[in-house]
């Protein structure tokens, strides 16, 4: 790891001015930034810490929807909104282990937007709403594929805003070395239709599969979706499982999120 | 029933006390006055000319104390290969020479040409960023067959076809065995990967070079498995440094796996550089450095043939295997595939006539050599594979195909058509017990509940042997080892009756401290917590061979037990003086020496006392001092053997595999602590199930290697595996040690992959997808899902 400085401001627009300053980065639970800064791959001049900010911590009720701020740990989202978006909490609750829970953040992963991360897929099957510094970001203009986002450069999540479904699930299926999603599907069946949303599979990263949107909207059913198929074209393909598996998998994972949609 | 803390209680490990609470003193805790700090620079391709490595600016940063390049070592030796392996047209095996860092060419990807030291870690790093390096990459050699096939591809110049060796085993009954399979009514054809895999050891590489330039001795702390075997190799080969003045510690160690038996350049390195500098200079691999410069294990493509009657009676057995020996020969990489994998191909039976081919092959890849079983699981594999798919061909009856090939108690000592003399055994009652244990008359119940959840379940068996506590030296030398195979121990009574007993046997992990102590207690009569053992420490332990090869007990343990009977022999001897009775009256019992049926006697803390006081001892015929020390040079190799049985739940769906239980049957010869067997049998399971499920070291065409870090390489977790069914109670002794003992460090590795793999197969069949016969390990999601597709 190289030198760099750390400031900790207690407010957002604290926050805003100190990324203003060269080579600032943020940094929110450094599950992914602190790892790639220890093998010298990133060298921030200044670490930006956004933890200190205790208006974009924890998760209330919003006009009915679910607001999580950017800073909230994975462990908190999968204690506190379990009585809200009990699907929500098994997501934040599935990613990684203990002590990645207890630092990793929602708005971390949402800005880093790994195409293998859970958090994307519950947005974009949500419908959610990402709050940050300077507006609202719809999460189908959010994600622009793999690590890239709607972003600007300094802009900073301060929180998610979720629609709180029906019934919804998420069926993740491990990687067996990083166990990050080799596929996640959320499902997410809303009054106004049901929502999709792939992760770990396309090379473009989270990615709704509106085909089996359009079924589910129909059937909320298992059987909706059985003469469907995704294409393998786009898949990832790797050591862990080819395009077609990633693609087998994501149909798999959609059925089976269906039948435990609580 | 055994004595309290003494042979075959359960006694909790001592060790753990300090392991658990940060006590432990490993390597990279030790910290000398003065020292600086190394970093290596590795190469980042697979193979290249080395031009230029301009150090001018790197020397210049701040805190820099040296940069030294392969050219620095060029004039020291080669780190030697142990055993010479002679191919079966009588040519001797190539030797190319491992330099303590590449020079002239780099070889595989992690390949140290250069090393920094600098007053800091960072310094270090920061400096080996400036060092420039002109490496003209050149054509990877990374495919075995490609590198044997294409003669423009050499890892070294003067290697055509990358051949180091061509063994055949035995040579001789090659003609026979060929035409046992010409007549036979059925062959069986089976074309596998052995997978290649990355030790893993918890505790990364260290080493720290430490010279006094007043006295001219080195000393080295290292994570080694051997000490002594490091000493001797740098001393007498490497750097020419008279033995003598050269100390190796290896203090705690934190895992091996064999990846820490061999000597490495950066122990070299770290000499030269204190000697340089006089300082001394520490180096702590990190993890990414131990994913590409640990000797990694395993990977061999073998083609083997099974010549059975129609009854599924075993007639003839035939390999052929490639074995990727990496860039390098690493110490002992050329005894792995050939005298720990070709010997053992007889597996525990009764086949007439069986023939190894194997090719050892270098590849621009990182070393391979001895990973916690060592040649034994391939050779199991490859046997156990072949069985299973032989009983499918046949409709056979696995459980009954075995049972008859097996070789039956009254078959003993049995000579093996591939050179072994099985001392003893009882596989018929472990099988039998195995099928009790996993209760294999309840599976059809267990595969029906699982069908109603949509799983295919499936049970797979397998029944193995392994040759361990290596071995007699005098054969082992016959069969091309370079070194002697013998162990060593030094009792030494302390005046005041305690003991220290100095072992050449190395603790990293196995427990040793616990089980050693309770050995010396129980011959003994004293209490375990009055006995240190001690390992690690070339200056204070009689030259010993370390822990390997499930050895320690049965070789190191034996020399222990005979230190001891010295000690009790010497004992006797006082103890007739001080009761004035005759030498040959004298009993030892229960830490007492007392004269035959009379109740005169003395404690064993009376005749220590005397040995070291000695106003009332017979000094003119005995020294004074209670030590001995005891060599030991096995007569033979132990033969630990046993039955495992996996059942999986196939999800056929997704491919996912689920371990639902796992079962053991082993025959260890006597057990000397089972809560510590069983912890060995589990470690050793969850590595095989790792290995047939989980982890892969995959290099890609240009050999980079793909699976540099946790991220892609898949380490078994506690969640991964089921809770094991071990069982220990078919115990054939060992004839040949005092102790009966046969070793059970590595046999969880040998006997589980197959197991695992044939319960898949098992379970695919079962489920309707008859049409997939193997799936090369590892059996991950997506290999299964893509079979049951195809």
């Amino acid at each position: 790891m190289h030198n760099f400085d750390f400031v900790k401001p207690s407010s957002v627009a604290d926050a805003v001015r100190a990324m203003s300053a060269e080579g600032a980065q943020a940094l929110s639970g450094g599950q992914t930034l602190l790892p790639t800064m220890k093998q010298r791959l990133a060298a921030p001049a200044v670490l930006v810490s956004l933890t200190g900010i205790a208006d974009t911590r924890g998760v209330c009720l919003d006009n009915g929807a679910l607001s999580v701020g950017g800073a909230t740990t994975h462990a908190v989202v999968a204690s506190e909104a379990r009585r809200y978006y009990p699907a929500l909490a098994d997501l934040a609750g599935g990613i990684g282990d203990p002590a990645v829970r207890s630092r990793g953040t929602i708005g971390g992963s949402l800005a880093n937007n790994d195409p293998s991360a859970c958090y994307p897929a519950a947005v974009l099957a949500s419908g959610a709403t990402i709050l940050t510094d300077r507006r609202r970001i719809a999460a189908d203009d959010f994600f622009q594929g793999m690590f890239s986002t709607a972003l600007h450069d300094g802009e900073i999540i301060t929180g998610v805003l979720f629609p709180i479904p029906e019934k919804a699930a998420y069926v993740k299926f491990n990687q067996p070395a990083s166990r990050f999603a080799l596929t996640g599907v959320f499902v997410a069946k809303y009054g106004s239709g049901v929502r999709v949303a792939v992760t770990g599979a396309s090379t473009d990263g989270v990615f709704r599969w509106t085909e089996a949107e359009r079924a589910l909207s129909a059937s909320f059913t298992p059987a909706a979706i059985a003469g469907l198929s995704l294409p393998s074209d786009g898949m990832i393909a790797d050591l862990h499982g080819s395009a077609a598996y990633r693609a087998n998998l994501a149909k798999v994972l959609t059925g089976r999120g269906v039948a435990s949609a609580h | 029933m055994p004595k309290d803390g003494g042979i075959g209680a359960s006694t909790v490990r001592r060790e753990d006390i300090r392991f658990l609470t940060g006590k432990g003193r490993y390597t990279a805790d030790i910290n000398l006055r003065g020292q600086a700090y190394a970093c290596f620079l590795r190469s980042e391709v697979a193979h290249g000319r080395i031009n230029k490595i301009d150090t001018a600016e790197a020397r210049a940063m701040p805190g820099v104390l040296a940069v030294m390049t392969g050219a620095d070592f060029a004039a020291m030796g080669g780190n030697p290969a142990g055993w010479h392996i002679p191919s079966r047209n009588g040519d001797a095996m190539k030797e190319p020479k491992r330099p303590v860092l590449a020079h002239g060419k780099v070889r595989h990807v992690g390949d140290a040409y250069a090393v920094v030291v600098a007053e800091t870690l960072e310094q270090a790093r920061d400096a080996a960023g400036a060092v420039v390096a002109d490496i003209t990459e050149l054509p990877a050699v990374v495919d075995m067959a490609q590198a044997v096939a294409n003669p423009d591809l050499r890892v070294h110049d003067e290697i055509a076809n990358n051949v180091c060796f061509d063994w055949g085993w035995i040579e001789d009954n090659r003609a026979a065995v060929d035409a046992a399979f010409k007549a036979a009514p059925h062959v069986t054809t089976l074309e596998l990967v052995n997978n290649r895999l990355v030790p893993n050891a918890m505790e990364p590489r260290a080493s720290i070079g430490d010279y006094d330039p007043g006295t001219g001795d080195y000393k080295l702390y290292t994570t080694s498995q051997n000490p002594h075997l490091s000493r001797l190799l740098i001393a007498a080969f490497v750097m020419g440094i008279p033995e003598n003045k050269l100390t190796v510690i290896a203090p705690d160690v934190g895992g091996g796996f064999g990846s820490k038996i061999y000597h490495y350049g950066e122990e070299a390195a770290v000499l030269a550089a204190s000697k340089a500098l006089n300082r001394p200079v520490k180096w702590v691999a990190d993890r990414s450095e131990s994913f590409l410069s640990d000797a990694h294990g395993r990977d061999h493509v073998t083609r083997i043939e099974l010549a059975t009657d129609l009854e599924g009676n075993f007639l003839a057995l035939r390999t052929e295997t490639l074995a990727n020996v990496g860039a390098y020969l690493s110490n002992f990489s050329t005894a792995t595939p050939t005298f720990l994998h070709g010997t053992l191909m007889a597996g525990p039976y009764r086949t007439p006539l069986v023939y190894v081919n194997v090719k050892a092959v270098f590849t621009n890849t990182a070393p391979v050599d001895a990973y916690r079983g060592a040649g034994r699981p391939e050779a199991t594999f490859s046997i156990e594979r072949v069985v299973d798919k032989m009983c499918r061909e046949l409709k056979l009856d696995p459980v009954a195909v075995r049972r008859k090939n097996l070789i039956q108690p009254d078959q003993y000592p049995y000579t093996t058509p591939v050179g072994l003399v099985y001392d003893t055994g009882n596989y018929p009652a472990t099988l039998d017990k195995l099928i009790e244990i996993a209760d294999f008359s309840g599976f059809e119940a267990r595969r029906a509940e699982s069908a109603k959840r949509g799983k295919l379940r499936g049970l797979g068996l397998s029944t193995w042997i392994e040759a361990c506590g290596i071995a007699p030296s005098n054969l082992v030398g016959v069969l091309g080892a370079r070194v002697g195979l013998y162990d060593a121990a030094t009792v030494r009574v302390n005046a005041t009756g305690n003991i220290s007993v100095m072992t050449g046997a190395h603790s990293h992990g196995q427990g040793h401290e616990t089980v050693f102590a309770q050995i010396v207690s129980d011959k003994l009569g004293i209490p375990a917590s009055s006995i240190d053992i001690v390992h690690g420490d070339t200056s204070k332990i009689p030259f010993g061979m370390g822990s390997y090869g499930s050895r320690s007990l049965a070789v190191g343990g034996t020399a222990m037990v005979k230190a001891v009977d010295k000690i009790i022999a010497k004992g006797k001897k006082i103890a007739a003086h001080m009761l004035e009775a005759a030498e040959g009256d004298i009993v030892f019992e229960d830490g007492k020496f007392s004269v035959t049926g009379t109740d005169k006697a003395k404690t064993f803390g009376e005749i220590a006392f005397s040995a070291y006081v000695p106003h009332n001892y017979p000094l003119e015929t005995l020294e004074p001092g209670l030590e001995e020390t005891a060599f030991y040079d096995p007569a033979n190799f132990t033969y630990p053997a046993g039955a495992y049985a996996c059942e999986v739940e196939v999800d056929a769906e997704t491919g996912r595999v689920e371990i639902a239980s796992f079962a053991c049957a082993d025959d260890f010869g006597n057990v000397m602590n089972p809560m510590i067997v069983n912890g060995q049998v589990h470690g050793g399971v969850a590595q095989g199930i790792g290995q047939a499920l989980l982890e892969a070291a995959a290099y890609d065409d240009n050999g980079q290697l793909l699976t540099g870090s946790y991220m892609d390489y898949a380490m078994p977790r506690a969640d991964d595996l089921p809770m094991f069914t071990v069982d220990h109670s078919c115990n054939t002794p060992c004839t040949h040690n005092p102790l009966g003992v046969k070793g059970c460090g590595e046999a969880g590795a040998i006997g589980s992959p197959p197991a695992v793999v044939n319960a898949v197969i098992d379970a695919l069949h079962r489920g309707g997808h008859t049409h997939v016969t193997h799936i090369d390990m590892p059996l991950t999601p997506s290999r299964v899902w893509s079979a049951i597709q195809n």
